[in-house]
């Protein structure tokens, strides 16, 4: 059935009127049936896995921390409001998906929009890269944000950070990384703060309308600002406090890293070397101190792994395949260093109390370094091999 | 005691339709060819005229480059068609088989005696070198160069592969004898699995023998060499197959030049997978008529192994270094709806977002589509995990793609062949055609070095 209608629309995309639509018509082909090109030369057969398929499952992994954090939006407005005995579960939960979807739509339509356009013009089939990327940018950041906000930091993270360098595969820093370090530096107030973290407006008269002048701080922002946390140990595990949607929850994370390494999407030697690195780092503040920074030095190891975006960052970020190490044993310099620099820019920076997507960038930045000494030392063993011969 | 190689990295791929341990003897009713292009690296010069009577074992064309390098016919019989293709090209020499087939006789008296010059000079008369393979370039040897050793790899662990072991059965001193000649020339490495430590095929004294034990590609003679002796800039090793061995033996044994081979006739669209012993060059209609399943699907002839074999049609001919020829489903006409999310469990994949892993021992029944659009290099370490080379080969790779050649020599590019990179191929999840890439990065570098 599926296969008479594109049969029936090929022509027109091929040769027709719609020529210039034609990467987005095999984008939607390619979607609903297998391509069934055969192999023409190398090997016969192939293993079924495909970019595809990949993109896929790590935006299936995602969706334990996406629905918690629609929950979640739902949980702070309402406890923000003093209601929370008197809104149901459900109403909550649809609150938040009222205010998280329009993000979403925004950020697919824009960044595909973008990768259709490139993809005609360089006369490429459209990369599925962005379905991921996609999908983490509206999670990255604080419920505040204004949509414009979002559609301008997708549209610079895939033009400039993606597709300048060739598209999927090429780039050299996580573009939805990007996309929130556009948005903090161009937009500081609305990407920190305890201004940003609780959705104050009403949608479709669900949820509940707090005040303009209403501020709710994240633990870390409590931390940075000298106070002590209010989050007890239990809201951090299953993610009922203030923070960016997806980060909150350590158990839907822990789902999604289950998933990303069940299916060997993600390599777990980066997600347990940037947890190792930061929890090292974290003791070591924690025995030390600082004097800048006293409070967030002497937050427990422990808590400093589940607070702010550490988690996310560790699962789903430091592990893109492409801006991580490409060497194996790179992978473990590579995570531990991202462990070790987010917990000290938290301690070491009283501006802002987030460390980690700083910290990914950076080593995104080093990545290929740390890749060039394992593999130079590949090249200098065979140039030694052929002198001794 | 031997010595031995744990490989740990690749991949032991089951498929529908393995050969069977029974052999048939097809009788020979068409042409049978010997095509140059099966020969990388050699320019031919055609010896024979349409019409000419040749014997087995005379010269149908040499190598433009040395001259001294002969490719001679598999079969008696009388020469059918040079036919050529664009700019002349020769594609193949078919000669027509006679009903008795005659050979044309070699002095191989006292061979035991033979200098490296007087073997290698046999080698070359009775055309037998031709089935030489050099590293680097994984071309056709120059009989004026000195190899620092020779290879022989006694296994494979392809996919449906031909196995060897059956494949020598009733051929062992051939094959020993085969290698002794070897061993004449150059220092001589066999590489065997551990099944084969008790076997016929040894003893040999003449022969360093190392025994290699892991999944595919442990059997590749590329792998080995890695592991024993590995290839630097500068040096030449020379490889052959071990069906080839036996065609050096027999020679030595008759002074007759007997390229019959045992091949495998394996695939899910075989009707009765098992094994058939024909001449080099045997028009494939012949091997596989009768032989398919019914089928209203389309199927597709392999020269080969589903993973380094080549897609023929039953008009082409077997290829001078195939062992197997096998019939799978081609797949072109099977639709296939979300594949990116549905179970599909009926598949194959390395990767666990399949359910693959839940039946390691399944055979599976693969079609030849590619599954997927080609794209950038996104996973990382992928081809790692299956090519057991002390090589990064996905660096080589975009160092090929990016005609750095300076960095292709760092990286070991004269370590390796095309069939090295098939596991790797097969797993791409980028669907990068790796074998391609790396024939023409060989080629490139080798005008380049020329």
């Amino acid at each position: 059935m599926l296969k008479k209608i594109f049969d029936t629309l090929r022509p027109t995309f091929t040769e027709g009127k719609l020529s210039a639509f034609r990467s987005v018509f095999d984008g939607f082909e390619t979607f609903a049936l297998v391509p069934n090109t055969t192999s023409k030369s190398g090997v016969s057969i192939h293993d079924s896995i495909d970019s595809k398929r990949i993109m896929s499952m790590v935006v299936i992994a995602l969706m334990p921390a996406l629905l918690v954090g629609m929950y979640n939006i739902g949980y702070q407005n309402a406890l923000a409001a003093g209601a929370l005995a008197t809104t149901s579960c459900w109403s909550m939960f649809l609150f938040g998906l009222a205010v998280m979807l329009p993000k979403i739509i925004v950020s697919y339509l824009v960044g595909l929009g973008i990768e259709f356009v490139v993809a005609q013009w360089k006369h490429e089939e459209i990369q599925e890269g962005y379905l991921v990327t996609g999908m983490l940018i509206p999670m990255i950041v604080p419920v505040g944000t204004p949509l414009w906000m979002l559609a301008v930091a997708v549209a610079f993270s895939v033009i400039f950070a993606k597709e300048i360098f060739g598209g999927t595969g090429m780039n050299i820093f996580n573009p939805a990384l990007i996309a929130r370090a556009f948005l903090f530096f161009a937009y500081p107030t609305t990407m920190s703060g305890d201004a940003v973290w609780v959705a104050k407006d009403q949608f479709l008269g669900l949820g509940h309308q707090l005040p303009d002048t209403f501020t709710c701080a994240t633990p870390l922002g409590e931390a940075g600002a000298g106070m002590e946390i209010t989050t007890d140990m239990a809201s951090m595990f299953t993610g009922l406090m203030p923070g960016s949607i997806g980060e909150t929850s350590v158990i839907a994370i822990a789902v999604g890293a289950f998933i990303l390494l069940w299916a060997g999407i993600a390599s777990w030697r980066t997600m347990v070397s940037v947890f190792v690195g930061g929890a090292l780092m974290a003791m070591l503040f924690n025995s030390t101190g600082c004097a800048s920074n006293p409070a967030v030095a002497q937050i427990p190891w422990f808590e400093h792994l589940m607070l702010g975006g550490f988690c996310f960052g560790a699962v789903f970020m430091a592990t893109d395949p492409v801006t991580s190490c490409r060497t194996e044993k790179g992978k473990y310099i590579y995570g531990f260093l991202i462990g070790v620099l987010a917990i000290a820019i938290r301690v070491l920076n009283p501006g802002y109390p987030e460390g980690m997507m700083l910290a990914i960038l950076f080593m995104n930045m080093f990545a290929p370094l740390i890749d060039y000494f394992y593999v130079s030392n590949n090249i200098n063993r065979r140039a030694k091999r052929a002198k001794q011969q | 005691m031997k010595q031995s190689y744990k490989i740990r990295k690749g991949l032991d791929l089951c498929l529908e339709g393995e050969a069977t341990h029974v052999l048939d003897i097809p009788p020979m009713r068409s042409e049978v060819a010997l095509k140059p292009s099966d020969f990388c690296g050699v320019v031919p010069r055609v010896l024979v005229k349409e019409g000419d009577s040749v014997l087995a074992g005379t010269p149908l064309f040499s190598d433009k480059a040395t001259g001294a390098v002969k490719f001679v016919s598999p079969v008696s019989g009388v020469v059918r068609q040079v036919r050529r293709g664009e700019r002349r090209r020769v594609l193949g020499i078919h000669v027509q088989p006679d009903a008795r087939q005659t050979f044309k006789e070699f002095s191989v008296e006292g061979w035991e005696r033979f200098s490296a010059e007087e073997m290698k000079q046999l080698l070359l008369d009775s055309g037998l070198f031709a089935l030489l393979r050099q590293r680097p370039y994984d071309v056709v040897p120059n009989p004026a160069d000195k190899p620092k050793a020779i290879f022989v790899s006694a296994f494979s662990k392809m996919p449906l592969s031909a196995d060897f072991n059956y494949v020598v059965e009733g051929q062992e001193e051939d094959f020993k004898n085969g290698l002794r000649a070897l061993a004449c020339i150059a220092k001589l490495y066999l590489g065997i699995s551990p099944e084969q430590v008790n076997t016929a095929i040894l003893p040999v004294k003449e022969a360093d023998v190392r025994i290699f034990d892991g999944p595919n590609p442990s059997g590749n003679v590329g792998v080995q060499i890695n592991h024993i002796d590995p290839v630097n800039k500068g040096e030449t090793v020379w490889t052959m197959a071990p069906e080839d061995v036996i065609f050096i033996g027999r020679l030595l044994r008759t002074g007759r030049v007997n390229m019959t081979r045992r091949i495998a006739l394996a695939g899910a669209e075989v009707k009765e997978p098992r094994y058939m012993e024909v001449p080099l060059g045997s028009k494939l209609s012949d091997i596989v008529n009768g032989q398919l399943c019914e089928a209203t699907h389309l199927q597709r002839i392999i020269n080969g192994n589903p993973l380094v074999g080549r897609q023929s049609t039953q008009e082409d001919f077997l290829d001078a270094h195939a062992t197997e020829v096998c019939v799978i489903p081609d797949g072109g006409d099977v639709d296939e709806a979300f594949g990116w999310i549905m179970p599909r469990f009926n598949q194959f994949s390395t990767s666990r977002s399949y359910f693959s892993w839940l039946q390691p021992k399944r055979a599976y029944n693969l079609d030849c589509r590619i599954k997927g659009g080609e794209r950038h290099m996104i996973m990382s370490a992928e081809y790692e995990r299956v090519f057991p080379m002390d090589i990064y080969p996905s660096y080589l790779i975009k160092a090929i793609i990016t005609g750095d050649i300076d960095r292709q020599e760092a990286l070991g590019i004269y370590e390796v062949a095309p069939e090295d990179f098939a596991v790797a191929e097969f797993i791409c999840s980028s669907k990068l055609e790796l074998q391609r890439i790396v024939r023409e990065g060989l080629d490139t570098l080798r005008k380049e070095n020329a």
